[in-house]
Order: structure tokens, then sequence, then C-alpha cells
């Protein structure tokens, strides 16, 4: 497996006259935990969607474990082991939990009997074993967010693609979902997770992403992440970071 | 997994019916009946599993029809070949229709457009071209032996056609136990989220219209060796386009029997229709035209979801998700 | 056969057909960009409104063009009444549904009018029907100017409607953005009642301006809705310009092709550039990419 799993080199895209995504370029290390956070409209989800395979790129490549998968549809990304959630979660509706995941399972399993007994096990992983039986329709937010990680994990993924897995939830529900996406990495999984939610990629990013106006300006750990005057410009507005250092907060 | 001992009761009781009565219009009922069902079950793989709504699926219908009824009349090609030949036309045209649209993303109302439109271009083509009659229609020669795919009694013919209808429904019931049923389904509740699962759903798509069309074929063919004759209208009007997606959605739209069901009640409200106000042109669609709407509007799950809510009988239907959720 | 004088008469013809045509495209076009469903019912209502105009004229001696005046409102009326009480609720949002439901009110009306009427095709005699104006090399039928004109001033008039009436800017605050409509306390529910009157009221129009000329029977709408189906794709779903370029263009690629192909395969001309249009572009010439 190459040193990281993916790679995002100068990538690009505009929606007519808006520049989304500018000269994008990062590497994510295999089996680490990497946060990709910044205000909103940021493009985040659109550069997740570009990963992904639901958007094609203006410029640039993705590249996923050394091969280039810039022009693959998403189904073949999947099968190679690209997994993503969706920020609004998309559930089978009127299927079952299980038979949800086992949508998912079925990409290794033929046979009906085995994907549905695949699906067990993934829903129990993620704590949704009491819900096997309910219709995708009838979940809470935060069992909805639960099952698109489970259909997720369902596909063996190596790389998994999270869009904002904790949005929507309280903080007691934040809690419960910290280790359960902690426990994918430790399963040896890479994982590349947008979130708003601080505490989140506090306890769990090894490595921060910022991504503002399309580009990303800055890299690197959360503290080193946190102490950049240009992040806190971003999310503040301009001027904010000399307020802060001067001692007076509000303009 | 779902299991095939239903199919068997219900194929066990129909088939009771020659041994029970002789009358030739409780027959020729039952023979019109199971046609409409076999049309329908070909337009419930496709639309009630798949979602994907076709309009048109006349097309698969007709084609069928007229290439069984051309090879007999142009060819001397026999009978029983001409079904395997039209089934294979029918499937045929379904992997045109379906390539051209699912290579263009194309879906909901939009296919059902193309679809119609598909259907209409056939029709105009066929009622123009001499190769089928043109406006005269196809007139298959009398020849009542069992090698012409032709009976004296009607009998055979209900058996015959009883035969299809049963391998429509383990088709479709292997179907839902498969993989290739699961990743139908997946892709009517949610494409995007489908291929994000390494569903091909071009693929699934492609294969699901094949079939869908191959079965609806098979009609196409019965109703060309029942009934000796075919034209334009009959073969790709929109009465059997209509009575392909009407019989299943009255019945209980990605269900197996919904077909069979709604099949019974149309053709029964038909009937009933004829006895209580004559034979009066149209006021028979007018009824299948309200039931549509009352379908639609009240019991969108069918008679298979009527059912469910009434007797708590393991019909698995699509539900319906909860209003008001999101 | 490809001579100006025979080339230039038929595209004329078409441009008037054409007329016709894009106005019955208007109404649906302005149903699909508001409610964002396909009419399905869209033809038999225009077969419908036929058969009212007929009846107008025999039963009551009223000059077609101006049952245009009464038959409009009325066919808004019945338009209104359907969407608010049939297909609105009936449909609880479901595209699927929308789709199922128009068709089936399709069906009723089409078939209730096969019951009432037969399926005899009739015509109406109008005095100055045949009266020909000279244009060019051509002599253009004074029905067909007259719907010409007709068709161009409904659509200035629904154009005008839309953009400086209060009921308009409601129209097209639905059309783009229906939730934020809502919040600002436009009722949703009339809003679309009302588009979906207004296009049957352009079909009742349409079915006005074409019984000098065609004939009425119960499936006469069927062969306008493929057709009607093909500009708005053509045009752009949504797009009142769109309908109306779409519409000349159809017409006059019909009758052209009529020249060569006769008169029966002419309408195949339409269905297959239908099918091409929506393979390759389903949003149309006009319209905005989905």
């Amino acid at each position: 497996m190459a040193e990281s799993l993916l790679v995002v080199e100068n990538v690009s895209k505009r929606f007519g006259g808006l520049v989304a995504i500018d000269r994008a370029s990062f590497h994510v290390k295999t089996g680490s935990i990497t946060a990709l956070i910044g205000p909103n409209g940021a493009g985040k989800t659109t550069l997740f969607s570009i990963i992904s395979g639901f958007l094609p790129t203006d410029d640039g490549r993705v590249l996923y474990d050394g091969s280039d998968i810039t022009a693959e549809p998403p189904h073949k990304r999947a099968r190679r082991g690209v997994a993503r959630t969706f920020q609004i979660v998309q559930p089978f509706a009127t299927l079952t939990v299980r038979e949800n995941i086992a949508i998912g399972s079925h990409l290794w399993q033929r046979s009906r009997a085995a994907a549905l007994d695949a699906a067990n096990h993934v829903a129990l992983a993620v704590g949704l074993g009491a819900q096997l039986e309910a219709p995708a329709a009838t979940l809470t937010v935060a069992g909805s967010k639960r099952l698109e990680l489970a259909r997720a994990l369902a596909i063996a993924p190596r790389l998994v693609l999270l869009d904002e897995v904790l949005a929507g939830l309280n903080p007691s529900e934040i809690r419960d979902m910290v280790p359960v996406v902690r426990e994918l990495a430790t399963r040896g999984m890479t994982i590349l997770m947008t979130e708003h939610v601080m505490q989140a990629v506090t306890a769990l990013a090894e490595y921060v992403l910022v991504l503002a106006q399309g580009r990303i300006i800055a890299r690197g750990t959360v503290q080193e992440v946190a102490a950049d005057p240009g992040v806190v410009e971003a999310y503040l507005g301009a001027g904010a970071a000399k307020r802060i250092t001067a001692g007076t907060p509000h303009a | 997994m779902k299991k095939y001992w239903p199919i068997a009761v219900a194929v066990g009781l129909l088939a009771i019916v020659p041994f029970v009565t002789t009358s030739n219009v409780v027959l020729n009922f039952l023979i019109t009946t199971l046609l409409i069902a076999l049309v329908g079950q070909g337009w419930n793989l496709l639309g009630g599993y798949g979602g994907q709504y076709s309009f048109g699926h006349a097309a698969f219908f007709g084609t069928a029809a007229y290439t069984t009824a051309i090879l007999q009349v142009q060819y001397g090609i026999n009978a029983w070949v001409g079904l395997l030949a039209g089934i294979v036309a029918g499937a045929l045209v379904g992997v045109v229709i379906g390539v051209l649209c699912f290579r263009s993303g194309l879906r909901g109302s939009y296919f059902s457009l193309v679809t119609l439109a598909f259907a209409e271009v056939l029709r105009i083509i066929a009622s123009v071209t001499p190769i089928t009659g043109a406006g005269v229609g196809t007139l298959i020669k009398l020849d009542l032996r069992p090698e012409s795919f032709q009976f004296q009694s009607r009998v055979p013919f209900y058996w015959i056609v009883l035969i299809m209808v049963a391998l429509s429904l383990v088709v479709v019931r292997a179907v839902e136990n498969s993989r290739f049923g699961a990743y139908l389904v997946a892709i009517r509740e949610n494409e995007g989220a489908a291929s994000a699962l390494g569903i091909n759903t071009f693929a699934v798509k492609l294969a699901a219209i094949t079939i869908s069309a191959a079965i609806t074929a098979a009609a196409g063919c019965f109703y060309a060796q029942y009934f000796l004759f075919i034209d334009a209208a009959i073969a790709y009007g929109p009465r059997i386009s209509i009575d392909a997606l009407l019989a299943p959605i009255v019945g209980g739209a990605g269900t197996l029997f919904a077909s069979l069901f709604g099949a019974l009640v149309i053709k029964a409200l038909g009937e009933a229709t004829k006895l209580l106000t004559g034979d009066a042109p149209g006021l028979d669609l007018v009824i299948y035209g309200v039931v549509l709407i009352a379908v639609v509007g009240l019991a969108p799950r069918g008679i298979a979801g009527l059912l469910t809510a009434l007797f708590r009988w393991p019909f698995r239907t699509p539900a319906q998700p909860e209003r008001g959720n999101g | 056969m490809l001579s100006p004088v025979i080339l230039v008469p038929a595209a004329l013809n078409g441009l008037m057909a054409g007329a016709v045509y894009a106005l019955v495209a208007l109404g649906l076009t302005l149903i699909y960009g508001v409610l964002h469903i396909i009419n399905f019912a869209h033809g038999a209502l225009l077969t419908a409104a036929m058969f009212a105009a007929f009846f107008a004229f025999t039963l009551l001696g009223v000059d077609p063009y101006l049952g245009a005046l009464l038959l409009a409102p009325l066919f808004f009326a019945i338009g209104y009444a359907l969407e608010r009480f049939i297909i609105g609720p009936v449909a609880h949002g479901e595209d699927r549904n929308f789709l199922l439901v128009t068709l089936g009110l399709a069906i009723v009306i089409e078939n209730a009018l096969l019951y009432f009427f037969r399926a005899d095709t009739r015509t109406i005699n109008l005095p100055y029907a045949f009266d020909v104006v000279e244009i060019g090399p051509a002599f253009v039928a004074v029905p067909r100017l007259i719907a010409f004109g007709a068709v161009i001033a409904v659509a200035v008039a629904l154009w005008t409607m839309m953009r400086w009436t209060d009921t308009g800017r409601a129209i097209r605050a639905v059309a783009k953005e229906k939730l934020g409509a809502e919040l600002c306390g436009i009722n949703v529910a009339h809003i679309y009642a009302t588009t979906f009157g207004l296009g049957t009221a352009c079909v009742a129009v349409a079915a006005c301006l074409l019984i000098p000329t065609y004939y009425v029977n119960p499936t006469a709408g069927e062969a306008f809705v493929l057709i009607a189906f093909t500009i708005v794709v053509l045009g752009g779903m949504g797009s009142i310009a769109g309908a109306m370029i779409g519409g000349l263009c159809v017409g006059v690629v019909e009758s052209l092709s009529s020249i060569f192909l006769g008169e029966s395969l002419g309408q195949i001309g339409i269905f297959i550039m239908f099918i091409i249009v929506l393979l390759a572009r389903p949003s149309g010439l006009f319209g905005a990419r989905s």
C-alpha cells in the first residue's frame, strides 16, 4: 500500500464563473485520520464529491493507492475501496436497516443470505443492533448517521470519506459517535472527514487541512492550525487575528 | 429468503379451472386476464422494483407480436420458433431503448416520455410499412394444429399462458432473492447512494429492462397466436402500455403478485362495466383512469398494500416513507 | 422538390401551424416550470377544449375566435379545480404520482369524450375559413394568420402578466424557490392551481384557433401531446421563449418533412427529433442545466 492512500493534485472546479475549488493539493497518509475543516461554503462537500467521483474535476488529478482514478465513476471507486457518507443522509427509505447495510455488503457477497448476515455484524459494530428490522425512514438523525456510516463500512473500504457525519447530533450523541470513528482507524482504515464540530476534530484528527474559498490555506496538527492567523481570519473575518492578539476581540 | 410455494398455490388454484368448467366465456376471460398479468409482470420488474416508469411497454409487446406474425406469414417459419424469435426481438428493443436512455442518464418523467415516444414512433412506422401490412395489419393463417401453436379448444391456450405467467413469477421471485434484485431496489430508492456502494447502475438497469422486455414480449407472441391478427394500433397503441402499468400499480407495484391481482381487478371491472352499461366504447377505460387515480391517491401500495394492512399478511410492500421526516 | 415555390409556402404554413403548437407547449412549459411536473393530461384537455369550441359553434353559433374569450376563463377554472382538488391532493407531492395521476386524468377525459361523443370525426364550416391572403409566393389561409397573431398576443399577455402583476411575481417566486415563497406568505397550493389553470387556458385558446382548420375527435389532442412535449424539451423545460421558438421550429420541420416523407411519416420527424434531443440534452436548448 502506498504511503499516502489518497493524493489530490492541483484539483480545480468551476461552476460557471464561480471558482469552487482552486488548485487544491494534499496527501492523506495511509491509516491516519485527517480532518478537512473550513467555514461554510468553502467547498468541502464539492471536494468530497470530486474525490468520490460524483463530480468531474476541471483540472488536476486524484490518486488512490498510487493509481489515477480521476476519470473513474463512483461505483468503480467504491470497488477499489473508497467509501463516502453523504452530508444529507441518503437512506434506502423503504428498506430496513439490515437491508440497507446489506446493499453495501453485497459488493463482496453474492448470496443474499451471506450479505444479510454480514450486515448484522456491521450494524453491531456501529451500534445499530437494536434497529436491524426498522425501516430506514423511521430512524432518528443519530440513527440515520450511523446507518450512513454502516453502509459505507459494509463495502470494506480502505478510505472512508466522512461528510459531516456528526452534523445534527446533540453533545451526548457526538460523544457516542467519536469512539466509533476512532475504531475505524484502529481497524486500519484511512479517514478523511469534514467537520464543523471542533470537539470531534480535536479528539480525532491527527492532521488538519483548512479549506477557505476553495483554497487550502493551512495544514498541520490541530494546535498548529488553530494558531494560524490566516485560519482565524477565514472564520472570523479580516483583522480578527490582529484584534485577538491585541486583546480587543470586538471590532 | 422469499419462498416459492405461494407461486405454486396461486398457479395450482388457477390450474384447477379447466377441470371445473368448460365455459368458453370463463376461459376467455381468464386467458385475457393472464395475458395482461404477463404484460404487467414485465412492467413490474422495471417499474415496480426498479422504479423506472415506462409509458411505452407496447414497444416490446408489439415488436414480438409482429416478429412472430411476419415470420410465419412471410417466411413460413414455425410458430414456436416464432415465439422464441419474438421474445428475442422484444428483448433487443429493450436493450436498445435501455442503452440509449440509461447511457444518457435519463430518469423519472424524461424516461417515461422517451419510452412513450419510442412506442409512438414504432406505431407510426408499423402503420405505413408494407411488411407489417401497413394500415390493414397482419393476419396469421388459420392452421389448427399444436405444431403451429394453434388449438381448436381454448384449454391448451389457457395452459400455455398459465405456464408463461408461472415462469414469470418464478423469475421475479428469483430476482427478489438475488443480489441483482437487491441492487435494482436500491437504485429505485436512491440511485446516487447505490453507485456510492459500488453498484454499476447502468448495467443493472439495462439488465432489468431487457428481462422486463422479454416477459412482455412473450405476452405479445401469445397474443398473436391467440387472436391471429395484429395491427399497429393493437401492437403499439396506448392501450397495451396503459394495461402494462395499470395492472401492477393496482396490484401493488414492486410485489410479486401485483400484476396478477391487478389484472384480475381491472379485467373484472372492465367486464362489470360492460355488463352494466353495454358495449359503449370508452367507458371501461374511463373506469380504468378513475381506478388509477384512486389507487394512487388512496391506496398507493395497491392491493398488496391493502392486504398487508388488513390482514398483516407477509406481503412485503415498498412502504411509503414517513412524510415530514426531513 | 426543392424549389422555393414549394419550400417557402411550406415553411410559412409550418410557421403558422407552429404558432399553435407553441401555444400548447407554452401551457405545458408553464406548468412544468412552476410545478415541476410533466402534465400528461395536457393533450386530453386540449381535446376537451376542442369539443367545447365545436359545440359552442354548432349549438350556440359562437364564432370560435370569440369563443376563446369564453372558453379561456372556463378552462382556467377547470384547470384550477383539477389541480387544487384532484392532482395536488392525490399526488402527495411525489414525482411518480404526478405522472400517474395526470396519466389517469388523460385516460378519463379522453375516454369520457369517446363515450359521450363517439369516435366520429367532426369539422366545422366557417364561412371565411378558406379565404387566403397573399404573402410573397405563398397563399396563407386567413385562419392561420389569425392564429399566428393570436398566439403572439397571448404570449405577450402572459409575459406581461408574469413580469408586472403580483400573481405573476408570486408564480415566478414559487417556480424558483417554493419553500422561500411559502415563508413569504405566498399560498403555494393556490399558485400551483393558478398556474395549472393558466396552462389549461392556453390550451383552450389553442383549441379555438385550431378548429376552423382541424378536425375534432376524441384522439385529436393526442397528436399534439408528444409534439408539445418535443417543443418543451427542445426549448427548455420552463422557458416561455423556448416554447415559442421551439414551436415555430417544430412547425417548420413538420411541414418540410411532410414534403419529403409524406403526410403520415412527417410526424415521425418530430418524434425522432424529440428522442434525440432528450438523449443529448434533456434540459433543452434554452433550459437551465439540471
